[in-house]
């Protein structure tokens, strides 16, 4: 490959990708043929930039020029005053990177400030369809140094060592499920296996991760199966992740090419393969013993554990299972030493922790952050605080599974323990921010809808407790709920926790639980007042126009789609409460403010 | 763009050829980290330069630069610096070093900075600014 002077790295990630970064790199290509560009300057697809909502994305190297938000129209300029006469387009530069006319690294800027990168490394910096390009950057040379200069209890113990914890949710040690695997009795094989089943509502750092860096797992899950005595290894990927896959299948096949899978890996007596396994997208295939299950072929249903995976995983032989995040750290771990990772973070977690920010929150997207960040830190400084001048009132974490941190506990600092303290979970990582406009009953009844939906139907608990959960809440949006619904949500709520089979259920109930914990009084509000306070529940609202500020103008009128709003033009109008559908169509209309919810 | 190695039939079965790999594209790739360390070798693109003749001192900067496999140099593009009549201008900037001022440069000039200034440290005076003023 020849020397290039300057690298374009457009964005290929999902998020970047469905706002049409495919499109600019084949304008980059024709305008940088048309300048004679071509043979000097490289254009590189990456993995996700973290920074979603300013998509899409185009980074010029060696300058470090951050543009956002570029649109085809842009290319031309980008290629003949950047590329070609090395002048900057500032009008293009995100923002933030331009400080008195001057352009700041991008690490100066404060959404990338706090952060630190580990799992995400690579993404945004290498070709993920380029498995050069990986060894470029150190990639399989931690898979070199575990199997010609570690034993497998070695590689074990410094897994162990460096106090990593599963990054899927739940935050096991992983060195001990290592461990728990390897001591198996494994005569007649053993497996590691992959949890790409991304789920949550929020979440998509393993995407990600897998998009941007696949060859980053690839190699962990080889290291893995050194560690524990596999040989077969399986990655278990949803198939609405369709760039995930095809990265996979792409990287998966370049590193059987290079023989960095298959058999005799770098001359050694170690072989290993991999392969692919395509879920259909339920939710509680998350689930380590639903996810084996569907594996093997069967419909995607949990067992009871014990015997938990170390010991008879899939087709009951012992596997070692673990998510993406967790793996995407295994690399560095085994490069940089044990003593490195456990630098960072707090006492009992290690390391960082990938976050999907999403909701009312500036900076939309993928952030990793030292475990023991605050909650403050993460909203206000990386994530650009909340638009509009709105107040924060809570964020989510842990999706289905998780809980609400309420304002009051912002300066919470982000560990696993923290997070379980204060009735959420760190769960796989998505970050929901809400801001005074949400309503936490209905943000139960969203996740709790869910969870009903996504419940697979095997243990009662699940499948009938979250459907009556569902349906008080339903009662109480719609204001006929009492306060002893209340009491009947929390019974039924602590009922499924313990009694349920799976993960699933025993969680479910948690986002009930957590806003019952921190916004009861929301709860009251609209049982006894029949009211909901930040204006969501449509059942309890009413619109009014305000004949005092009202002109007249009819344009309320006109708008409404089912003609509930009549008067005399230049006088105040009134709405028939009676045929209103709360679509708040005349609200947004009124030029005058006169028009408000109740 | 992405280099399909069509042609690798053969397997890597040390560590020894995983090396050669990444020492192959180290330099590739190294564009890309921000690093206080990297020699920056800079050329006047503006109007007067170009004019000049900077393009073709680029392009052989570049490719001197891809063939020898130098690693931690980037080669860049910056604005008119305001002595036009001394277009083509190539300045080289080492970390912790006074940065060199080249003028009038042309295409062997450009491939001499790199051999003689670049890889073994020597700068090529009698091109220099100071010569020509």
């Amino acid at each position: 490959m020849d020397f290039a002077r300057a690298h374009v790295l457009v964005c290929g990630g999902t998020g970047c990708t469905s706002s049409g970064s495919v499109k600019l790199i084949e304008e980059f290509e024709k305008r940088l043929a048309e300048n004679g560009l071509e043979k000097e300057v490289k254009i590189i697809k990456t993995g996700c930039f973290g920074l979603c909502a300013l998509g899409p994305v185009v980074v010029i190297y060696p300058e470090g020029a951050f543009y956002s938000m570029v649109k085809v129209e842009d290319v031309e300029e980008i290629v003949k005053e950047h590329l070609l006469k090395g002048r900057i387009v500032k009008r293009l530069l995100y923002q933030e990177t331009l400080e008195n006319d001057n352009v700041k690294s991008l690490n100066e800027v404060d959404f990338y400030k706090k952060q630190r990168r580990i799992a995400l490394r690579n993404c945004g910096v290498i070709d993920p369809e380029n498995i050069e390009e990986y060894i470029g950057t150190d990639g399989y040379q931690a898979l070199g140094k575990a199997l010609t200069e570690m034993t497998p209890e070695g590689v074990i113990e410094e897994i162990k060592k460096s106090g990593l914890r599963g990054r899927g949710g739940a935050g096991f040690p992983t060195g001990l499920k290592w461990m728990f695997t390897a001591n198996a009795n494994g005569e007649n094989g053993k497996f590691v296996a992959c949890n790409a089943d991304e789920g949550d509502p929020g979440a998509f750092m393993d995407r990600s991760i897998l998009e941007g860096d696949p060859h980053a797992v690839i190699e962990a899950m080889a290291i893995a199966a050194y560690a524990v005595g596999a040989d077969q290894g399986y990655i278990y990927i949803r198939a609405e992740y369709p760039i995930a896959v095809q990265r996979l299948k792409i990287a998966i096949a370049q590193a059987k090419e290079y023989g960095l899978l298959g058999d005799n890996i770098f001359g050694t007596n170690f072989s290993f393969n991999l392969e692919l396994r395509l879920g259909a997208g339920a939710f509680v295939c998350g689930e380590e013993t639903a996810l084996m299950t569907s594996i093997e072929g069967f419909r995607g249903e949990p067992r009871p554990r014990p015997p938990f995976p170390a010991n008879k995983g899939l087709w009951q032989k012992p596997t070692l299972l673990n998510n993406v995040e967790t793996y995407a750290n295994i690399t560095q771990i085994i490069l940089n030493g044990a003593d490195w990772f456990t630098s960072i973070g707090t006492e009992k977690s290690k390391g960082t922790k990938v976050f999907a920010l999403g909701g009312k929150i500036k900076n939309t997207g993928l952030v990793e952050i030292p475990m023991g960040t605050t909650l403050r830190e993460i909203v206000e400084e990386i994530g650009g605080g909340i638009p509009n001048g709105k107040k924060f009132k809570a964020a989510q974490t842990g999706g289905p599974s998780g809980g609400c941190i309420p304002a009051s506990l912002i300066d919470t600092a982000i560990d696993y323990d923290s997070l379980i303290a204060i009735g959420s979970m760190m769960g796989s990582g998505g970050l929901i921010v809400m801001d005074e406009d949400t309503c936490m009953v209905d943000i139960a009844k969203f996740f709790l809808e869910f969870t009903v939906d996504e419940s697979c139907g095997k243990c009662t608990p699940c499948r009938v407790g979250t459907k009556r959960m569902l349906e008080i809440l339903d009662r109480i949006t719609k204001g006929n709920g009492t306060l002893a619904d209340i009491d009947k949500l929390e019974e039924l709520a602590e009922g499924i926790k313990s009694t349920a089979l799976c993960g699933l259920g025993q969680t479910a109930p948690n986002p009930v639980l957590s806003t019952l914990r921190y916004f009861r009084d929301e709860y009251i509000a609209h049982v006894v007042d029949k009211k909901c306070p930040a204006g969501v529940c449509k059942a309890l609202l009413s619109y009014k126009i305000d004949p005092e500020k009202c002109k007249g103008c009819s344009l309320c009128a006109r708008q409404c789609p089912v003609n509930a709003i009549s008067g005399e033009i230049k006088s105040p109008f009134t709405i028939d409460t009676a045929k209103c559908i709360k679509c708040g169509a005349c609200e947004s209309s009124c030029k005058f403010n006169a028009i408000s919810k109740q | 763009m992405t280099p399909k190695n069509k042609k690798r039939g053969r397997k890597m079965k040390s560590l020894a050829e995983l090396e050669a790999i990444k020492n192959k594209i180290k330099n590739q790739v190294e564009v890309r980290r921000e690093s206080d360390s990297s020699t920056r070798i800079v050329v006047g693109m503006a109007t007067c330069g170009i004019a000049a003749g900077a393009r073709p001192v680029l392009a052989a900067l570049v490719d001197e630069v891809g063939k020898r496999n130098l690693s931690d140099v980037n080669v860049s593009q910056t604005g008119c610096i305001g002595m036009c009549r001394l277009e083509p201008i190539v300045e080289v900037f080492e970390p912790g070093k006074e940065r060199v001022t080249y003028v009038k440069m042309t295409e062997e000039k450009a491939r001499k900075i790199i051999a003689d200034h670049i890889v073994n440290g020597k700068v090529v005076t009698e091109f220099t600014i100071g010569a020509a003023e």
